[in-house]
């Protein structure tokens, strides 16, 4: 009895301003606590909102028929998306690679610095202002109407800052001892390139790719002025013909007043997200495990 | 300067980017030259948009053929896109800097990559499925308990999908600070018998100010430009500047979609050069404020330095 009243004497109280302090500190941690939940407790309901209405919906017709005013399948959207992305990744991963490995190989100069902010103010320009842009030139000024390429060039333009970036972030993380060992041994410039540095960087490199193949699978905005929507299944041409898209479906879909249709946009925006997160953390888990 | 073909293949490549970026501005620039002539600074302190008679005879005004009655005035959706986007950061900024404190301070160092991860991941949701999911949880949610009047859809709708959207990229920015504040710092905040989370509010944060305000900047960016999200919950309303939180409002991105259609059927194809215009005021506001997140990134690197 005594002991235990001793010790508790030995331990100073805490004035009243050191209670002020701790009670104000763990207010501000479960502040703090409360907030990530904020952030991160949307992501949690939209991922489930979206599974829940999203597979409900599925059935082997959304892959096998197309849409139709206010229903029917998804065919016709998929088939686009893949088309579309495919088409963008074509023209700018040849494009935005060179460019990451010029600027990380030989941009350590004015040139490569200018080079480098203009992408970056590529990067920040709304994609909405692109979409706009290749409208006037391509679907007015050239009179391509709605097309396929007017949209995976715009689509391309969105993603080639990305890959530049990403492609130099990549080929910086090989030393340069392999560089000059490439070169001791008589290796003409393209060799050490192609045979050294970009397999040296290739999982740095196949990442920017998938990254922005993510990207442009969740694009919306530059495919309205461009793409165009179309019910039927791409006719093989490139110009001069509309093409449907998934993201164009979430969009107008849940903005008619039928069940059949808002069942048909979460289909669709459950088909999306899965392909945009399964890239992003696919992407995320092997680069934390490399 | 060596000129080899394999050195000038990449340099050409490299050089479509900024070309790119060129041919945007000038082709915007040329194709609302008629545009900017005709609408004046009008086109920015006039709150009607009127695509005029599109089925009369057009008009000649200044020497340029336009619909009968046509007036063009982005008042409104520059308001409302300044509007949101500042709500949003009103509503973004606590939340992210909690939520990054949170993680790094908070939580232990094992699951940190799983949490950080997850509000990674916030940002690589598609712009239209935070639409959707608003359609479907949001607009509802505020339309049954918050909202005094109307449908849910509106300005507040708008700025809370706006704020869910970019606390990833402020949240990201500072937790990558708060983990480079060196251990020295934190431990003699310690010393001197702060608490944990003094240590973090009075010792960390204020080493970390410069770098927060960039991150905000370029939220900002982000959020001005935002397109689908803000025209599936903003209600489309035109003409009329917003009274209150749960007036329906368009921004300049989401303006530039809804008009599409009616853009078109115009046959003087003044609608899509004024379109243009409006572009081409997005584009530089986006400009304005990304240049402002890059000096003050800079300028953040500076303090760091100075500090080692």
């Amino acid at each position: 009895m005594s002991a235990s009243v001793s010790i508790k004497a030995a331990k100073p109280a805490r004035s009243a301003q050191e209670v002020r302090r701790i009670i104000g500190s763990n207010i501000g941690w479960v502040a703090c606590g409360f907030a990530l939940l904020c952030v991160i407790g949307p992501l949690v309901d939209i991922v489930a909102v979206i599974a829940i209405h999203g597979l409900s919906a599925f059935s082997g017709k959304l892959f096998t028929t197309v849409t139709n005013g206010t229903g029917g399948g998804l065919l016709n959207a998929i088939e686009g998306t893949a088309v579309l992305s495919l088409g963008a990744m074509i023209i700018a991963v040849p494009i935005g690679v060179g460019a990451g490995i010029y600027l990380s190989e030989y941009g350590q100069n004015r040139l490569g610095s200018t080079i480098r902010f203009l992408s970056d103010v590529l990067t920040g320009t709304p994609s909405i202002v692109l979409g706009y842009f290749s409208y006037i030139v391509f679907i007015i000024s050239l009179g391509w109407g709605f097309s396929v390429l007017a949209g995976a060039i715009t689509l391309a333009i969105l993603i080639v800052p990305y890959l530049a970036r990403i492609t130099e972030l990549a080929l910086r993380q090989v030393p340069t001892s392999m560089r000059e060992a490439g070169f001791a041994l008589g290796a003409t410039e393209p060799t050490v390139v192609f045979k050294i540095i970009l397999p040296g960087a290739a999982s740095g490199v196949v990442t920017g790719a998938l990254l922005a193949l993510a990207i442009s699978v969740g694009e919306t905005a530059p495919l309205i002025y461009t793409a165009g929507w179309s019910n039927y299944t791409w006719d093989g041409k490139l110009t001069h013909a509309p093409i449907g898209y998934l993201t164009y479906v979430i969009w107008s879909f849940i903005d008619q007043p039928f069940a059949e249709s808002h069942a048909l946009a979460f289909a669709a925006a459950f088909l999306v997200m899965l392909v945009v997160l399964a890239i992003n953390v696919g992407v995320r888990l092997v680069v934390k495990r490399a | 300067m060596n000129l080899s073909p394999f050195r000038m293949t990449l340099l050409g490549l490299s050089l479509l980017i900024p070309a790119a970026l060129c041919a945007v501005v000038l082709f915007l620039l040329i194709y609302s030259g008629q545009a900017i002539g005709f609408n004046g600074l009008h086109f920015v302190t006039d709150i009607n948009w009127n695509l005029g008679d599109l089925y009369d005879d057009p008009v000649t005004v200044k020497g340029i053929q336009i619909p009968s009655g046509a007036n063009y005035g982005i008042l409104v959706f520059i308001v409302g896109t300044l509007l949101s986007s500042f709500i949003a950061i009103i509503i973004a900024v606590p939340l992210s800097v909690g939520a990054a404190i949170f993680l790094a301070e908070a939580v232990p160092p094992r699951i940190r990559p799983v949490l950080s991860m997850l509000v990674e991941l916030v940002a690589v949701v598609p712009s239209v499925v935070f639409g959707l999911w608003g359609i479907a949880v949001l607009i509802p949610f505020i339309g049954h308990y918050i909202a005094p009047t109307g449908n849910g859809y509106g300005l507040l709708a708008a700025s809370i999908v706006l704020a869910l959207m970019i606390t990833p990229i402020i949240a990201t920015t500072l937790l990558d600070a708060l983990m480079q504040v060196p251990k020295e710092n934190r431990e003699s905040a310690f010393a001197l018998g702060a608490t944990h989370f003094e240590v973090v509010s009075k010792a960390m944060m204020p080493m970390v100010r410069t770098t927060l305000v960039g991150g905000i900047v370029l939220a900002l960016g982000r959020a001005l430009g935002e397109t689908m999200a803000v025209l599936m919950v903003s209600g489309g309303g035109i003409n009329i500047l917003p009274t209150s939180l749960f007036s329906p409002i368009s921004t300049i991105a989401s303006f530039i979609v809804a008009q599409l259609d009616s853009a078109e059927s115009d046959p003087t194809n003044m609608a899509v050069r004024s379109l243009a215009e409006i572009a081409l005021v997005l584009f530089i506001i986006t400009l304005a404020v990304n240049a402002g997140a890059k000096i003050l990134s800079s300028g953040a690197l500076h303090v760091r330095k100075r500090q080692h």
